[in-house]
């Protein structure tokens, strides 16, 4: 038996290291001086972090503060426990890290193509709104929804983990990002705050809003795969609109096709074949795409998402999602793997 | 530079480094996946970060489970904030405990009690020292990261354990380096302190014991620790616990040497802290009258703190050396040497005739 090249498509999970961001760790590894050090190697150190910093802001446009951390979820954790404003609405179809921190807090529901209403965001309170949800590639609303929130004296919460790097980012007044989705390492990511006025302080690095030594390298190499920016995208759509062609001509369906999607993600339903077979087989053939988030996967659970938008055949989708190396070639590799599950 | 802030950070191994370039392969190759996706690259990642994780075990006690985290700090937080759940409950720690540590406690403050354990002059706790009678989680470091005392956590542990409650060792600067203590419920350790990269670090919890998450999401790690790992970190930091385990004779003993050449170049200062129970890779000497911050922009060549890298720069004198006695003039005439696997003799006994000759020129 041949064993086929790997096909990966499941950028949405995880996207691979940029030549540049690889590079950059290297020269992180390099600055290996605990950059709260005194010491000239500290101060080198402390340098070349607030250079990143200061990359990062000119690469997403962003003129608020950037507290480092291990990735999203944390970046989201620290903006729940210690934002000024009780958290008081999630949209239904945040990622896990929103929900499970949420609590009480009320579930904004979202429509057929998986969006929310901009109106009932009008909440006095810390609104958590995602900018792409990270199993549809489903774009909120969210100037509507900032506006909204601020006419109300509240606060929005942007999880942006599937968007910075991608899109321009959202009037919000803490975004969530990772760095692993736009082709830096993991281990990774950011939360930016309009002003630190909007969060408690708790001591220690990040000018006292998140302790622990700083990870430089991760933070150099962050910084380096933001500055690639997003040309690649042009492509994408292409390559995304030829994939919805071809599932829907072969009798599958494409979701939430007719509202605006990043063109990265992708959901796709083959009629009469689990979501469990699909990924089996696709596996077998070396192709790499999931079942709804890579966090979730192996439990088989249905999707929140899925069950939000009221979608009735869930258990047979799977997610695909592309990347900048992905190729034509690739793509029509998977209509033909898509054609061979789907006999 | 010569380098003698090991207890700040120390250099990457070689070895680390190169385990950890696999798994930051670009689009040409497979070392790039998610190790929580259910694919074929997924599952060569997870199995790497599986690897690690048994590797950073083969250093902790049998019977318990590694959980990954971004550093010791987050270990720290998820075992105080994870285990204190009845309010009301005593939480104790140690007075020279990392300020991951008191930063928590004050945090709890508010819906727990909070319970100081003084140190004597040495910086040691005294092992038969007072314990409420409503304890539930006591704090205590294996090593200080300050002055090197090595705490008696073993028979405070035995008590501890006595009265039901719990023990979290801070075992970051001991960890790798010398025998863990024994009783320990939960070990936060760090691996850019034992020669692996910066934003991993893991703790260990003893079987049986029902923690709470910090970092709700994706559920990965049995739910206790949402977000995505990374393999590279998970793989430098289980090659760094490997050679550790490797080096455990020659790295101590190497150690030994260097704080003997210090010593004898440094004879006329004064040690802070206890003279049989430390690590030896840390050294923190006072000098009385020295004018530290005057020594440092001297010796711009040769790296080294006046304590935590954490509280560098605030200004405050140390609260360790505050905690064993020492005056604030005294505790802002000290300063702290680190050394270990990468120091050179030659290297350290020049930095320290360096210091040596700079301070003396301060007179």
């Amino acid at each position: 038996m041949t064993v086929s090249p790997p096909l990966y498509l499941d950028h949405a999970a995880t996207t691979p290291l940029r030549p540049a961001a690889r590079a950059a760790l290297e020269r992180g590894f390099v600055l290996w001086a605990n950059p709260s050090s005194p010491h000239v190697a500290g101060r080198k150190a402390r340098a070349a972090l607030e250079d990143a910093r200061a990359r990062i802001k000119g690469a997403l446009g962003w003129d608020g503060e950037v507290v480092f951390t291990a990735g999203a979820s944390e970046a989201i954790e620290l903006t729940l426990t210690r934002c000024v404003m009780p958290l008081v609405a999630v949209s239904a179809t945040e990622h896990e890290a929103v929900l499970r921190h949420a609590g009480e807090a009320a579930r904004l529901t979202v429509d057929a193509d998986g969006l929310v209403d901009p109106a009932v965001c009008a909440l006095s309170g810390l609104v958590a709104v995602q900018q792409v949800n990270n199993e549809t590639g489903t774009i909120q609303p969210l100037a509507a929804v900032a506006r909204s929130v601020h006419a109300a004296g509240g606060l929005l919460l942007a999880d942006c983990a599937q968007s910075a790097g991608k899109l321009v980012l959202p009037e919000a007044d803490f975004i969530a990002i990772s760095a692993h989705k736009f082709g830096g390492p993991i281990g990774v990511g950011a939360l930016l705050v309009r002003d630190f006025g909007l969060l408690r302080a708790s001591g220690g690095q990040e000018r006292g809003y998140r302790s622990g030594t700083e990870n430089l390298p991760g933070a150099m190499a962050m910084a380096a795969a933001l500055e690639e920016g997003w040309d690649w995208l042009e492509t994408a759509v292409t390559l995304r609109d030829r994939l919805d062609s071809a599932v829907t001509a072969a009798g599958g369906e494409s979701l939430c096709r007719d509202t605006a999607r990043v063109p990265s993600i992708a959901a796709y339903r083959m009629p009469g074949r689990s979501a469990a077979t699909q990924l089996i087989r696709f596996d077998a053939m070396g192709i790499a795409v999931s079942a709804g988030s890579a966090c979730s996967s192996g439990s088989l659970k249905t999707s929140h998402v899925l069950a939000a938008i009221g979608y009735p055949h869930s258990d047979e989708v799977v997610r695909v999602s592309i990347g900048r190396e992905t190729s034509a070639a690739d793509i029509d590799r998977f209509i033909a793997a898509w054609h061979e599950v789907a006999r | 530079m010569i380098y003698l802030d090991y207890q700040a950070t120390t250099p990457l191994a070689p070895e680390a480094r190169d385990a950890m370039l696999p798994w930051l392969g670009g689009a040409d190759g497979d070392g790039y996946a998610n190790p929580h996706s259910a694919h074929r690259p997924g599952r060569a990642a997870a199995a790497a970060v599986e690897v690690a994780r048994d590797q950073v075990a083969a250093l902790m006690p049998p019977g318990g489970r590694v959980i990954f985290t971004s550093g010791a700090t987050e270990a720290i937080n998820l075992a105080i904030f994870g285990t204190m759940r009845r309010s009301g409950s005593t939480f104790a720690a140690t007075t020279i405990e990392h300020a991951a540590v008191l930063d928590c406690a004050q945090a709890i403050a508010a819906t727990n009690v909070v319970s100081a354990i003084p140190v004597d002059r040495e910086g040691l706790v005294d092992p038969e020292c007072d314990l409420a009678g409503s304890l539930a989680l006591l704090a205590v470091m294996h090593v200080n990261n300050e002055i090197g005392t090595i705490q008696p956590v073993a028979r405070l542990a035995e008590r501890v354990h006595a009265r039901g409650a719990l023990v979290l060792c801070d075992a970051v600067q001991g960890w790798g380096k010398l025998p863990l203590p024994g009783g320990c419920d939960m070990i936060a350790v760090s691996a850019h302190k034992l020669y692996g990269p910066k934003g991993i670090g893991a703790l260990w919890i003893r079987d049986g014991i029902p923690l709470d998450p910090l970092i709700h999401g994706g559920g990965q790690q049995g739910g206790l620790r949402s977000g995505t790992l990374s393999p590279a970190l998970c793989a430098g930091f289980g090659v760094a616990a490997r050679l550790a385990g490797e080096c455990a004779d020659a790295d101590p003993a190497h150690a030994e040497r260097l704080a003997a050449i210090v010593r004898a170049e440094l004879a006329d200062w004064t040690l802070n802290g206890s003279e049989t129970a430390r690590w030896p890779g840390n050294l923190n000497l006072r000098r009385d009258g020295l004018d530290v911050a005057r020594l440092m922009s001297d010796l711009r060549g040769v790296a080294f703190s006046a304590g935590s890298a954490c509280a560098s720069g605030s200004g405050r004198p140390s609260h360790v050396l505050r905690a064993i006695g020492l005056s604030a003039a005294q505790a802002n005439s000290s300063i702290r040497l680190g050394f270990g696997r990468y120091s050179t003799e030659d290297s350290v006994r020049r930095a320290a005739q360096a210091i040596a000759a700079a301070a003396a020129a301060q007179d």
